[in-house]
């Protein structure tokens, strides 16, 4: 007997099994962006750089040269390799933490550059791997381990917009916030993903979409209610779409 | 060999390191070292190479950490502040075990400090500054010369153990302006081949994958006692240390940098007044060349350490005469560069 196989793993995955707890978005975006370099054919020439926190191991998961930076170090690493070696694709994966708070510096100077990276940032509005403290994208009101009375403006300032606050720099190629906690939103977040990279492979300049997504296990609730609970509190707060597009439309 | 040239000392560093093959610069400027960085932003263009001005030495050290992932030569200079600014990211690079090197012209300290030549960041570059077990080569020269061949070691030993190296000069030496002979531009197909590790693509090839962690401890382990038998090489090849008129001295200076320069012109006022001086001036700051130090012990009846500090290689004296001989010391702080003659005035006193 012969067997034809129709639907296999993307090659730019190791098939190393994701570390991820169950519920959480990583292993869809992680998914998204190894089927892109699959379909750009760029896994050959692909350098990631990892962060600090849950997506840690990342670097392992993706079958790609990587690193991990320092704690939200990963766009000034990535500037670095870009630099060295213009020829390549140069991707950081960073989490809220890392990307909004330690890391402000980095990701706004690289996008302001116009650094010619890609950056995925996910948002899950809390920070994961050291157990569910607040993060700069903690919704107002929101109870983590350090804001158990609830998030307030008055004392821990506002959700930070990321998204919004890049948009303004000349050097972003192309911005776009979007989640995917329904079977349509992970086909349109493929294909911004796509674009992030084609706006560093096409020399246009900085490339980042933030996903928004759940973490059950410090939200407290269970995946398929994380999955409401994102629709129904962080969409509002944070407005999906296109942000910047110079990319322009697929060929 | 090339006639001599009039250069100041920042900017012979950099030409030092374009020499010897360093086509990345990133960093950001900090007095008394920005001519460093101005040099390399008006040089590195003319050789096809980049520079980079960082928005922070955070970002500069970490700029330095992708470069250097790919197996190029790298470099980053700055001053006392913004070294410490560093730290988190040369513990990295050392964990993840990449050859760079770094340039850092001290200043008086602690805080901000003021603009002046100090030593007083001793501590921080021999005995670590970042976290964890880790080393730095550091090289300590005295004068532009020395500098500028210092440097083009510093890039070949940070290559051979894939390890960073740290060149710590003062603000005298950066500042001054000395006649120097350079060598000969390094042909960059003759640099060591480092794709056998370097983030280059995974063409043809498993992927490599750099980091300086691992969340399982037995693992960590060894990785750090691997760096441990790297730098027992380190310690067994690369020392270096000048002696000067040490063969029948009685008291034995200790002294390096820019104070060991000072130091030559101390022994030879002592040896006029008929104390028989020598100087022994470490050049590898680590590895330190105790064995080197230790064997004076048997000699010398005193030893006496000069710093532009408060005493913090004074401790690598101590360690290395072992209780052996008396070891006294004089400093001056803050940014004070001590008079050959105030030196040895305390000198006189000892003996």
């Amino acid at each position: 007997m012969s067997y034809k196989i129709k639907f296999k793993g993307p090659e730019a995955l190791s098939g190393k099994e994701f570390t991820y707890c169950p519920g959480c978005h990583h292993g869809i975006v992680h998914r998204l962006v190894a089927e892109v370099i699959d379909e750009l054919g760029i896994r050959e020439k692909t350098l990631m750089v990892a962060p600090v926190g849950c997506s840690v191991f990342a670097y392992e998961f993706f079958d790609v040269d990587g690193t991990v930076a320092p704690h939200g170090r990963a766009p000034a690493v990535a500037t670095g390799m870009k630099r060295a070696m213009p020829e390549n694709v140069v991707f950081t994966y960073q989490g809220d933490g890392d990307l909004a708070a330690i890391g402000t510096a980095e990701i706004l100077h690289a996008a302001n550059r116009g650094e010619k990276i890609t950056t995925i940032f996910i948002n899950n509005a809390i920070y994961g791997m050291t157990g569910g403290q607040m993060a700069p994208t903690t919704l107002l009101g929101m109870k983590t381990t350090t804001s158990p009375y609830g998030r307030s403006a008055e004392n821990e300032g506002y959700p930070i917009h990321m998204a919004e606050l890049l948009s303004n720099l000349p050097g972003v190629a192309y911005l776009a916030r979007t989640k995917v906690n329904k079977p349509q939103d992970v086909i349109k977040t493929k294909k911004m993903i796509k674009k992030a990279f084609l706006a560093q492979i096409e020399g246009k300049g900085f490339g980042m979409v933030e996903v928004l997504s759940t973490c059950p296990t410090n939200w407290g609730i269970p995946p398929v209610e994380a999955n409401k609970w994102l629709e129904e509190n962080m969409v509002p707060e944070y407005p999906l779409g296109v942000y910047v597009d110079k990319v322009g439309d697929e060929k | 060999m090339a006639e001599k040239v009039m250069v100041k000392g920042t900017e012979a560093i950099g030409e030092a390191a374009i020499r010897a093959g360093c086509r990345l610069y990133f960093g950001y400027p900090i007095t008394p070292q920005s001519e460093l960085t101005e040099y390399m932003s008006r040089r590195m263009p003319q050789v096809d190479g980049v520079f980079l001005q960082a928005e922070s030495e955070v970002a500069a050290v970490n700029m330095l950490y992708g470069a250097a992932s790919t197996g190029h030569r790298v470099m980053t200079s700055t001053s006392s502040p913004g070294y410490s600014l560093m730290q988190e990211g040369v513990s990295y690079i050392a964990g993840a075990e990449l050859p760079v090197v770094f340039v850092n012209v001290v200043r008086g300290g602690p805080g901000l400090g003021d603009i002046q030549p100090a030593q007083s960041d001793y501590f921080q570059a021999t005995k670590g500054g970042g976290h964890g077990d880790y080393r730095l080569v550091v090289y300590g020269p005295e004068s532009l010369q020395e500098a500028v061949e210092l440097t083009a070691k510093a890039f070949d030993v940070a290559d051979k153990y894939r390890n960073p190296a740290l060149i710590l000069a003062d603000g005298m030496l950066g500042q001054m302006m000395e006649p120097v002979e350079f060598p000969e531009f390094r042909d960059l197909n003759t640099l060591p081949d480092h794709s056998s590790w370097a983030m280059q693509g995974a063409k043809g090839r498993e992927p490599h994958k750099i980091t300086s962690f691992d969340i399982n401890e037995y693992v960590l382990e060894q990785m750090n006692l691997r760096y441990q038998e790297k730098y027992k090489k380190i310690i067994e090849n690369e020392q270096m240390w000048e002696e000067y008129k040490t063969e029948d001295a009685d008291v034995i200076i200790v002294a390096y940098g820019t104070m060991g320069r000072i130091a030559k012109t101390i022994v030879n006022m002592a040896r006029e007044k008929g104390v028989k001086a020598g100087l022994f001036r470490p050049i590898t700051l680590w590895p330190y060349p105790y064995d080197a130090l230790a064997k004076l012990a048997d000699q010398a009846k005193l030893f006496f350490t000069v710093e532009m500090s408060m005493g913090q290689m004074v401790e690598d004296v101590k360690l290395a005469v072992n209780g052996k001989k008396p070891v006294e010391f004089y400093g001056r702080t803050g940014g004070v560069v001590p008079t050959p003659n105030e030196v040895l005035a305390k000198l006189m006193e000892l003996i």
